[in-house]
């Protein structure tokens, strides 16, 4: 089992164009980590480059402290899942799994036990004869990791891995994913668009934009606290409120901001009165206040509800600026009505207004 | 954009060029080594050749005799020796009529009717139908050549057989009609099958609504279906006729006879070359159907490059 | 049901009657000839016999020149096959450099370089080279004039398989040469049998390059012999010649059927037989 650090790491096409653009990052021994960004972003080929079927145009990847920048991908120690699966259609799945060992000659009784243990642990039993034409999606889907888990890799990279499931499976996939490594606890670095995915899978998570990384961090540090605007609109299922505002004068560790005609409590510690900020907070922090409120408040007139499951995505309009807020289910208040939103200092985050950058080290709220 | 990192103390820097950038690991040099025996027999048999016709065009290279051994360059000579010669002028027209006649009017409108009629017909009619079709096209140019032959024939001949009119020598008193027949049937096939791809691409909504406004047969096909395979023609039009310009059949059926009747450029080459030993001339006369060749190809995939 | 539409349906069905009729009656003769006592060039119904089978396998030339065919064919469909995959596979994976200014010239070499429009060169060049009379000759000239049509097929069929095949392959430590056996070749095997097929059906068919460059009738194939024999005449002829139409022609109609069976016919378009 290894780590893999990446320094100064650049990819560059043909074409000129910088796919991966100066990145440092480190993964952990037997860490779940994902790459998360919107298609074009880089993520794919920055696993690419770990793998070696990208060349690095700069800088150094290194696998368990050994330098492979410049090695043969087969020679680096990686495990790979294909987003298509890549299964060799004219293989029996216990071909396809053992590839790898036939590859490096190793002889064909411990070939077979191979299959037989590895279709053990992902449930494949009885299978084993079978074309990947005759496979579910799913069943293709851990043919793939077998397959890499029978090759012995050090590091285990995934391209969006579930990707090519349907939603009712993905689900099931997720978990039995999750799981799996868990029990191996093999550094895993996996891809995806899907930031509801990187969420519930990672240890931690790289949010990428054009290359470059824009946050790094738990999952819960990525949808509590994101570090810009970009990664605030990428994370969370209902987008985050983005609204101009400008910094109160501070009193004390709380201060507030005026935004949307009304105010929020905002820690203000570092950002001087006056600056013109965007309040990022999120519909979930947002609550609709019962009875009267006394300290900042946001007041507004319901304009629609969205049923969303278990709880109603309320948009309300305060002073001309639409304002989203998540309430439980069967307490939507009908539109028209008047409301008012509070929110607690730790979850209203301020961003530069032309940087797009967190403002003031306020404390990171207290993962419970 | 940061720069290479500095190698980190106890580990060498990674030298040499890194993994090739293909899927395989083949690199550049073994993909030349790859591509390199194919090219290298196109170049032999195919490029060489038309580069060579330029050359043996301008002299007076002949088959037999004293020009064989050592022929000598006569500059453009052969050039203007073709556009003084009737028999060259008549095989550029009767190759205009064979092109006209089977590709442009009877592959194209009997290919695109039998795609057109085949639409919407039973099955088992379109595919027995086709079936026939599709066998004047793959079988050997040389058995089909004699099919025709035997149907022509002036005595036993089934064409006369049907029509009553025996002892009509066609191939003799009707050349160019009876090899536009032939090659219209020999070549339908290829049209048919193109048009028919291209009527799937039609949207059926957009049939559908025609019919419902009401537009007739050739109303719909006027200003629905045609606007939607128009490059399909041209495409069509511009293959077929390349083919039947450059097609050696007539070769099979006439020889180019009676009395040069029948003769396009194809066989009047053949003829000039190697039953009259004239390598040279011949050689002028090849080199302006490449040319010919040439420009429609270009036309052709220009075309292609807009449509993708 | 109005008078009109019946009306229609009539000259619909009259009209598919008279193009099948167009297209099989010339055929009828090679379905009847050969079984007929007394074959004559018109269409009747045979007087059932194999007399003339008998006869065609006792022709001198006959069952000869289907061998010369065989062997023209195999080498050229093999030769096709092996250059044109090799080529392919390179052009499709590797950016050699000029990559897409080759590809442009294959295309227009494919259709502007005719047999007809380079007959007279070849066949001077031949002769220069002393391949005048050789099938090896014969099947050479053939492969460099279907090879970029080949190329570009196989081209096509390549890059329609995902690169991901190779490159898991390449991840798990494969070799290239272990790549190109294990995964490259048994994917686009297909694709190797449809073009090892089309290029035996062309070469078989093919008539003006062995007629160009075969003189001895003992090395013709049977394209060019039975021009030989039809320019010869006579009623022997007639019991040979629609036996062996007959029996040149089976090759390609069961390969065309296998192919369109067993892969479904792909339609190339502008690729002619």
């Amino acid at each position: 089992m290894a780590g893999i650090d990446i320094e100064g790491l650049a990819t560059v096409y043909p074409n000129g164009v910088r796919a991966v653009d100066g990145l440092d990052l480190h993964v952990a021994d037997g860490e779940f980590f994902a790459l998360l960004g919107p298609s074009g972003c880089g993520k794919t080929t920055l696993l690419r480059t770990i793998a070696g079927l990208e060349p690095a145009t700069e800088g150094t990847v290194r696998i368990d402290a050994a330098d492979v920048t410049r090695t043969e991908p087969g020679k680096r120690g990686v495990a790979m899942v294909f987003q298509d699966y890549a299964l060799f259609p004219h293989m029996n799945v216990s071909e396809n799994i053992t590839y790898p060992l036939k590859v490096r000659r190793v002889a064909m009784a411990t070939r077979t036990a191979t299959a037989e243990r590895t279709a053990g642990e992902l449930s494949l039993q009885g299978l084993l004869e079978r074309k990947p034409a005759q496979l579910s999606g799913g069943q293709q889907q851990r043919v793939a990791l077998a397959r890499a888990i029978a090759s012995q890799g050090k590091v285990l990279l995934l391209d969006e891995p579930l990707s090519n499931l349907d939603a009712r499976l993905r689900l099931e996939a997720r978990t039995f994913l999750k799981k799996l490594q868990r029990d191996l606890g093999i550094t895993t670095v996996f891809v995806t668009h899907d930031q509801a995915e990187a969420l519930a899978l990672a240890d931690r998570i790289a949010v990428m934009e054009s290359g470059k990384l824009r946050q790094l961090g738990s999952p819960r540090e990525v949808f509590a606290r994101p570090a810009n605007t970009f990664v605030a609109n990428f994370i969370g299922s209902t987008p985050m409120n983005l609204l101009p505002g400008t910094v109160a004068a501070a009193t004390g560790e709380v201060g507030a901001v005026s935004v949307a005609g009304g105010s929020l409590p905002a820690t203000t510690v570092s950002v001087p009165a006056d600056a013109e900020v965007t309040v990022g907070i999120r519909p979930e922090y947002l609550t609709v206040a019962s009875g009267d409120v006394t300290g900042p408040a946001l007041r507004g007139v319901v304009v629609v509800a969205e049923n969303l499951g278990t709880q109603s995505l309320v948009t309300v309009d305060c002073d001309g600026t639409l304002v989203g807020v998540t309430v439980p289910e069967e307490t939507e208040p009908s539109p028209g009505t008047a409301v008012v939103l509070t929110a607690p200092a730790s979850r209203v985050l301020l961003y530069d207004r032309d940087s797009g950058e967190l403002l003031a080290r306020q404390p990171t709220p207290v993962a419970s | 954009m940061a720069s290479p990192s500095a190698p980190v103390e106890g580990v060498a820097p990674a030298r040499g060029r890194g993994p090739a950038r293909d899927v395989a690991g083949l690199g550049v040099g073994r993909a030349f080594g790859f591509v390199a025996p194919a090219f290298l027999l196109i170049g032999a048999f195919l490029i060489f050749p038309a580069l060579w016709t330029i050359y043996i065009g301008i002299t007076n290279y002949r088959l037999t005799g004293v020009e064989a051994v050592s022929p000598s360059v006569v500059g453009l000579s052969n050039y203007t020796k073709a556009l003084n010669d009737a028999l060259f002028h008549n095989a550029l027209w009767l190759t205009l009529v064979f092109v006209l006649g089977s590709a442009i009017i009877g592959q194209n409108i009997l290919g695109f009717t039998l795609a057109w009629i085949m639409r919407r017909t039973r099955p088992a009619v379109r595919r027995t139908v086709e079936a026939f079709v599709l066998l004047a096209w793959i079988l050997p140019s040389t058995v089909v050549a004699y099919l025709w032959v035997a149907f022509y024939d002036r005595d036993g001949g089934t064409l006369n057989s049907l029509l009553g009119t025996q002892g009509t020598a066609w191939l003799i008193d009707y050349p160019m009609a009876c090899l536009v027949v032939f090659n219209t049937w020999r070549g339908t096939a290829f049209s048919m099958m193109l048009y028919s791809s291209a009527l799937q691409a039609v949207p059926p909504s957009q049939l559908e609504s025609a019919r419902m406004f009401g537009a007739s047969g050739w109303q719909t096909l006027r200003d629905v279906v045609f606007p939607h395979i128009r490059g399909h023609v041209l495409t069509n039009t511009l293959l077929i006729s390349l083919w039947t310009a450059n097609d050696f059949s007539p070769f099979l059926l006439t020889k180019g006879g009676p009395n040069h009747e029948s003769e396009t450029v194809p066989v009047y080459i053949y003829n000039v070359a190697l039953q009259g030993g004239e390598l040279g001339y011949s050689s002028a006369i090849s080199f302006l159907l490449l040319i010919a060749n040439l420009l429609v190809s270009l036309v052709y995939l220009r075309l292609l490059r807009r449509r993708s | 049901m109005t008078p009109g539409f019946v009306l229609r349906r009539i000259g619909f069905y009259v009209l598919i009657c008279a193009i099948t009729l167009f297209f099989a009656v010339p055929m009828l003769w090679i379905a009847s000839a050969p079984f007929d006592s007394s074959p004559g060039l018109g269409v009747h119904w045979p007087d059932w016999t194999l007399e003339n089978f008998r006869k065609t396998l006792e022709h001198p030339y006959a069952m000869h020149s289907m061998v010369n065919s065989l062997l023209i064919c195999v080498t050229t469909a093999v030769a096709v096959t092996l250059f044109a995959a090799l080529a392919s596979y390179a052009l499709s994976r590797v950016r050699i450099p000029g990559r897409d200014a080759l590809l442009y010239g294959l295309l227009l070499l494919s259709s502007v370089v005719t047999g007809t429009a380079a007959m007279v060169p070849i066949f001077v060049m031949m002769f220069q080279l002393g391949l005048i009379d050789s099938r090896f000759g014969v099947a050479l000239v053939m492969t460099g004039g279907l090879l970029p049509a080949a190329i570009f097929i196989l081209k096509d069929f390549v890059d329609a398989v995902p690169k991901s095949y190779e490159e898991s392959a390449r991840v798990f430590g494969a070799s290239t040469g272990q790549i190109l056996r294990d995964v490259v070749l048994p994917v686009a095997r297909p694709g190797l049998a449809t073009i090892m097929v089309w290029a035996f059906v062309n070469s078989w068919g093919n008539f003006l390059v062995p007629f160009l460059l075969l003189r001895s009738i003992d090395k013709q194939p049977g394209a060019v012999l039975m021009q030989t024999l039809t320019d010869e005449g006579g009623s022997v002829n007639l019991q040979v010649l629609p036996v062996f139409s007959l029996l040149f022609s089976i090759p390609v109609v069961v390969l065309y059927l296998l192919v369109n069976s067993r892969y479904g016919f792909r339609f190339h378009g502008g690729i002619k037989s």
